[in-house]
């Protein structure tokens, strides 16, 4: 469903590109994770998907393809239309991806306000049943609070609701769990699993923990310097990495022996 | 956010008590502010007339209740529309950036580049006299101070994660600079406003105190300090609690806006 095709990216700022010619593709219903050091370019590479780089900032090349349409063609109204409807995105940090004086629930349904014109009881149902898919308690009492009395885990839960509340086929998740303590952390990946199946909803599963993305794709790609270094089915590449650079990465996850010794 | 803030505390108080001679000013005060009477001139303070009266026989506190109705008009008026065209112009070249804000903010270093008072006169020797164009001069003169803060907040709020978020789920560049930013920026808006409120007070004082601002019969509390300074040896009651009043406007709002600087530390 997503493909891209020979991506260049480059900051006007800067004189070397931060994406060399990455290609990549996420079929329907999987979760691919894309790994990568800080600075590798993944992250980049997620904002281009999700159209937050535009010409003003960087000088692009290739193609981003969701379902046959070239999104780095589409500008304007058109980029509207589909942000936030058939993509969902979900930061790193949840706290600062919500705004601090706006109500939890307008905030988990804004999309719907851009995108459909449903009456207010309308939205507002949505956004409850949203908000008890990602297993929130008490959706009622959290519909009504302000972000800053509500947890790390919550908010980040509150933040999913938000993105999948317009039903995306693709979710990008860029390091969602990385600012969470490590119970969360399980709870927030068996929730995207759960997702992704039951809503038969792409994942792109952006992060430098490979433990983590082991436990939850099916296919990972290996970003070094803006390049794909190597790209495979999860297993096949944890266990047989061809790339020295993904050896190294794979040799560098503590395991039980090593911090023994 | 009251709790304890001292500054906030007294500056309510003193700002309720102004803006209740103002508002009450509008529609009622103890005699005809403009009456004459010949045979009450130059009367010292005392129970009949507590401010005294003026050289016409007129009271002087119904003079004062008057003239804190017109001030305040004026400078809510003059705060009002400075800061309205301020945060548009300052939402828009913080927001966006590139060649808006490069000419946006010229014009704005150029009308900055003139002192509010020449300006003012600029305005009024084309326009003409009355407290109309005096809010209209001076809210132009407004303008720069508010559009520089707001600026500067949106610029910081535009690149935040909980922007971007929004702009993610597709909402309008114009939803997210008056629904999801503006409201953001309340903490620094909100003191600039009140000081805002001071100078234009200010302003407006030293505009009709010169003769170029609020004429007769309208009343202001600067066209009556020059008006009473004529008679600040036969009647000091007239210039002194006309000057207090000015001082008292000033100082509760400052304490105000204080306060409530102090109150989002």
């Amino acid at each position: 469903m997503l493909e891209i095709k020979d991506l260049h990216v480059q900051f006007h700022t800067s004189d070397h590109e931060a994406v060399r010619g990455i290609s990549l593709r996420v079929d329907d219903g999987e979760i691919m994770g894309l790994v990568g050091e800080s600075g590798s370019g993944k992250s980049v590479t997620a904002m281009m998907i999700a159209g937050l780089l535009r010409e003003d900032r960087v000088r692009t090349e290739g193609r981003i393809l969701l379902d046959g349409r070239d999104m780095l063609a589409v500008d304007g109204d058109d980029l509207l239309s589909y942000q936030g409807k058939e993509i969902g995105v979900v930061f790193q940090e949840p706290m600062s991806a919500l705004n601090p004086v706006m109500r939890i629930g307008p905030q988990v349904e804004e999309s719907l306000r851009v995108h459909t014109k449903l009456s207010k009881e309308e939205r507002r149902e949505l956004a409850l049943q949203a908000m008890r898919d990602v297993e929130l308690d008490d959706v009622e009492e959290v519909y009504r609070k302000f972000p800053h009395e509500l947890s790390g885990g919550m908010l980040q839960r509150v933040c999913i609701a938000a993105a999948i509340i317009s039903r995306p086929r693709l979710l990008l998740a860029d390091e969602p769990t990385t600012a969470l303590d490590v119970t969360i952390q399980a709870q927030i990946l068996e929730l995207l699993k759960r997702l992704n199946r039951e809503r038969d909803m792409s994942i792109l599963f952006i992060s430098h923990n490979l433990h983590v993305v082991r436990k939850l794709c099916t296919r990972v790609a290996v970003m070094q310097k803006g390049r794909i270094v190597e790209e495979g089915e999860t297993e096949q590449v944890f266990h047989h990495p061809r790339d020295p650079y993904t050896q190294r990465l794979i040799a560098a996850i503590p395991t039980r022996r090593k911090i023994d010794e | 956010m009251l709790k304890g803030n001292r500054y906030l505390q007294i500056g309510l108080a003193i700002t309720g008590v102004v803006t209740v001679l103002a508002v009450l000013g509008l529609f009622w005060t103890p005699y005809d502010p403009s009456a004459m009477n010949s045979a009450e001139m130059y009367m010292a303070p005392s129970l009949r007339h507590i401010f005294g009266t003026d050289n016409f026989g007129r009271d002087v506190f119904s003079r004062v209740m008057k003239g804190i109705s017109t001030t305040y008009l004026i400078s809510l008026c003059t705060v009002a529309m400075g800061a309205a065209v301020g945060v548009i112009v300052g939402a828009l070249t913080g927001y966006f950036g590139g060649i808006v804000d490069d000419i946006l903010m010229r014009v704005n270093d150029a009308v900055t580049a003139f002192p509010s008072i020449l300006l003012a006169l600029v305005f009024i020797s084309l326009l003409g006299f009355g407290k109309y164009n005096v809010i209209l001069a001076l809210g132009v003169a407004f303008v720069p101070s508010y559009a520089r803060v707001v600026r500067s907040e949106f610029a910081r709020h535009r690149e935040m994660n909980y922007v971007k978020s929004a702009r993610l789920m597709g909402a309008t560049d114009r939803r997210i600079m008056f629904v999801h930013i503006l409201p953001n920026t309340r903490a620094v808006i909100l003191p600039t406003l009140v000081i805002g409120f001071n100078n234009a007070v200010l302003a407006e004082a030293s505009l009709s105190y010169l003769g170029i601002g609020v004429r007769s019969p309208d009343v202001s509390l600067g066209y009556m300090l020059s008006e009473s300074q004529s008679y600040m040896a036969t009647a000091p009651w007239y210039v002194l609690c006309t000057g207090a009043t000015i001082v008292l406007l000033i100082l509760g709002f400052s304490l105000l806006g204080e306060g409530l600087q102090q109150g989002r530390r």
